[in-house]
């Protein structure tokens, strides 16, 4: 097999992060200090993120062992109806962590039947996030905060409904 | 499904996130430690452009968004625009450009993609529209 070959094999995640340490490596012979922060905020991210990942992993394996793609295909399939529209919109508000994280989990529950559109609901309203609505506030008052929450809302169902009709619901390997 | 099937089940589905996050996360803290109070030198003054800027802004920043909220206050009290502010922290946490990578291998190419575009430009529409409600209340 040739080096090309090999190379070929590598799966495109791992070409990914290679090309990005190449890239710090390059970087490094420009400004030291640029790539020793970029590496210390990376280890603090990746160390906060630990116990959300956690609690992912145990989140994943309870819906193997309890939720098979026939409840998934029920509240969230085809034929969820209204209550399916209604069931993303609640668990996207209510859900915390970041979306990167909740990726594998959603790849899961798109394998098992849920539809692009009420995913696509799901994602949009993990921007309405209870926990940072006093800092919103704060920041921006309280009717800024309740008409941007109002939109986001409403607007996801927009977003549902574009997506399920651009995009074909397919299995993701 | 056994308990040890399912854990295996769900250790193999996050290991292959594992180089993709940490890739990305790398990339996105060398970008913003390099470009430090970047956003402020952004906006122009003019109201559609910057509505516009700031969407993108938020597109390709990264972060929980209680930060954006921070840095948009921030911003709008130095003269930005509501309407860019707000486009600003719309975009940011609903346009991943950092994360495509990522929501492409899990989800599916076509989804993230158009997912992203439809909500780029949402974070223009809903923006505009949250500052004309406030006009008028």
């Amino acid at each position: 097999m040739t080096i090309k070959q090999k190379i070929k094999k590598i799966p495109g995640r791992f070409k990914f992060l290679f090309l990005i340490l190449f890239s710090y490596i390059i970087i490094f012979f420009f400004s030291q200090s640029l790539v020793s922060e970029g590496i210390e905020k990376t280890y603090l991210m990746l160390f906060n993120i630990m116990p959300m990942l956690v609690v992912v992993l145990i989140v994943m394996t309870l819906m193997n062992l309890y939720i098979d793609s026939g409840k998934i295909k029920k509240h969230f399939g085809n034929k969820s109806g209204i209550k399916g529209w209604i069931y993303s919109i609640v668990v996207g508000i209510l859900i915390a962590g970041p979306p990167y994280i909740l990726y594998p989990m959603l790849r899961d529950l798109k394998n098992s039947g849920m539809k692009n559109s009420l995913l696509a609901v799901f994602l949009y309203n993990r921007n309405v996030k209870i926990a940072y609505i006093p800092v919103m506030i704060y920041y921006f008052g309280l009717e800024f905060t309740i008409i941007i929450s109002v939109a986001i809302v409403v607007f996801s169902i927009l977003n549902g409904m574009l997506i399920g009709f651009l995009v074909k619901d397919e299995i993701i390997v | 499904m056994n308990i040890e099937k399912a854990i295996w089940k769900s250790l193999n589905n996050l290991k292959t996130m594992v180089p993709i996050l940490i890739g990305v996360l790398l990339l996105v803290n060398l970008v913003t430690v390099a470009s430090g109070d970047i956003y402020l030198k952004l906006f122009t003054g003019n109201y559609i452009k910057d509505s516009f800027i700031g969407a993108l802004a938020g597109s390709i920043s990264f972060g929980i968004p209680v930060t954006s909220y921070i840095v948009g206050g921030e911003i709008l009290k130095e003269g930005v625009s509501l309407l860019a502010v707000t486009a600003f922290i719309l975009a940011w946490s609903t346009v991943g450009i950092a994360m495509l990578p990522l929501e492409i291998s899990f989800l599916g190419k076509k989804f993230a993609i158009i997912r992203n575009i439809i909500n780029f430009i949402f974070a223009i529409i809903i923006a505009g529209l949250v500052v004309w409600i406030l006009k008028i209340i």
